[in-house]
């Protein structure tokens, strides 16, 4: 059963079965990662924040490291008015992040690779950044699909792409990173697989493979929650400034 | 409102198509059996992520931050006013380094100008007494040579008496032999053209 490389995203209930009328929200392994994951960003973040030295320590620099960087890459992005976000989008990051990290280690649970996670965030996402737009530009947020500078001829066409392209988006970002989470954890159970069925005598090439996928995957997981959160960016910078 | 309600029911729609297709014991994550849980507990976590962070941690950290930008900047600044102060002391000091130097020049050319003059006027005395005591022997020297031709004659004629007496046993008149000795004596300075 432990042989089945999906054996790993299953998600079942831990403790009693939580039920209200005929909805089940039981505490379950992807809870329990998940409560963990905060938890951890909470701890980590509030010892950071707690010091005050001008000359920082390693949590305090951790922490201010990681602020100054969400912080850079937001204004990078979507400019000075993305400001009032930031809490969301650095929420957003570390979660994503942490999740990613805490799925590496063996015999943990991965909340990102499951497509309901990723995809009631970046469903969340793309309802907020809809509603921003209509907010800031009222019905003028419409004209996000109409690009300037293009031939009247075209212009059906392109409007038509441009809101398949828009509608995509929360698929795109939730399937990306579901997509890349699960991918990477199967691999690298089917290779953990290999090198228990090959035995001490051929183990060792799936062994190394395995040794390298690890260190691709803690990339993964990084480069993944930092694309979550600079897409998430990119759409924010669309319905704050208007472009088009 | 409307649209997201219908884009919702949309990509539900998706997924459920997705759901059925997928085989038992395929994925998983297409098993809808805890898809509520999981959104549930993940707007618990999340939300209180959020709510803790934005509330308390993140301010901190920024106020953390800010306040170290003006720590620094406060720093620099006082930096700064401490080079100018500093490099107003180096400019005074300069001043009174070079005012002492040249002081310390000043005493010198009058201490040299006091030894110079000394030296001269003893210079001069020195000369002087020098001058006297040569113009003295000089004198002198002129004395005895005008006294000494007397005395050179007188000698003589004694010697000249002593050696007749002794040649011949008389005395012989003393003028007439100091009269031969100055005749002699002139006759000898006139070929020497004098001594």
């Amino acid at each position: 059963m432990a042989a089945n490389p999906m054996y790993q995203f299953n998600v079942y209930r831990i403790g009693p079965e939580i039920k209200i009328g005929e909805i089940d929200l039981s505490f379950t392994n992807a809870s329990l990662f998940m409560v963990i994951s905060s938890l951890a960003i909470l701890i980590i973040f509030n010892l950071g924040a707690q010091k005050k030295n001008i000359i920082p320590d390693k949590l305090q620099l951790l922490s201010e490291l990681s602020y100054t960087f969400v912080s850079k890459m937001i204004s990078d992005t979507a400019g000075s008015k993305a400001k009032p976000y930031f809490s969301f989008i650095f929420s957003l990051f570390m979660f994503v992040l942490f999740c990613n990290m805490f799925g590496m280690i063996p015999y943990s649970f991965t909340v990102t690779s499951h497509i309901i996670v990723t995809f009631v965030l970046a469903a969340f996402i793309f309802i907020g950044v809809t509603t921003i737009g209509f907010i800031k530009h009222g019905f003028g947020y419409l004209k996000l699909f109409v690009p300037s500078g293009v031939p009247a001829v075209l212009l059906p066409l392109i409007v038509v792409i441009e809101i398949i392209s828009y509608l995509s988006r929360p698929i795109s970002l939730s399937v990306r990173l579901f997509a890349n989470m699960m991918a990477g954890h199967t691999m690298m159970k089917v290779f953990g697989g290999f090198v228990v069925s090959l035995g001490i005598v051929g183990g060792w090439l799936p062994l190394s493979f395995s040794v390298a996928l690890t260190g691709l995957e803690i990339l993964v997981a990084f480069l993944q929650a930092y694309v979550f959160a600079i897409l998430t960016c990119i759409y924010l910078n669309d319905a704050l400034n208007l472009h088009h | 409102m409307k649209k997201i309600i219908l884009l919702n029911t949309f990509y539900f729609s998706f997924y459920t198509v997705a759901v059925n297709s997928a085989e038992k014991g395929g994925m998983p994550q297409l098993d809808p059996e805890f898809w509520v849980s999981q959104i549930f507990w993940l707007i618990i976590t999340f939300g209180t992520l959020f709510l803790v962070l934005s509330k308390f941690i993140l301010p901190r950290i920024s106020k953390n931050l800010e306040q170290r930008r003006l720590q620094i900047l406060e720093n620099i600044e006082t930096a700064e006013k401490q080079r100018e102060q500093s490099e107003k002391n180096l400019k005074e000091f300069d001043e009174i380094i070079l005012k002492s130097k040249n002081k310390a020049k000043e005493v010198m050319l009058a201490a040299r100008e006091k030894v110079v003059s000394e030296i001269t006027k003893k210079k001069i005395k020195l000369d002087e007494d020098l001058n006297s005591e040569i113009q003295n022997v000089e004198k002198e020297i002129v004395e005895l040579k005008l006294s000494s031709p007397k005395k050179i004659n007188s000698i003589a004629s004694n010697i000249t008496n002593e050696v007749i007496k002794r040649l011949i046993g008389t005395d012989v008149n003393e003028s007439s032999v100091s009269a031969l000795v100055e005749e002699e004596f002139k006759k000898l300075s006139r070929s020497t053209n004098g001594i």
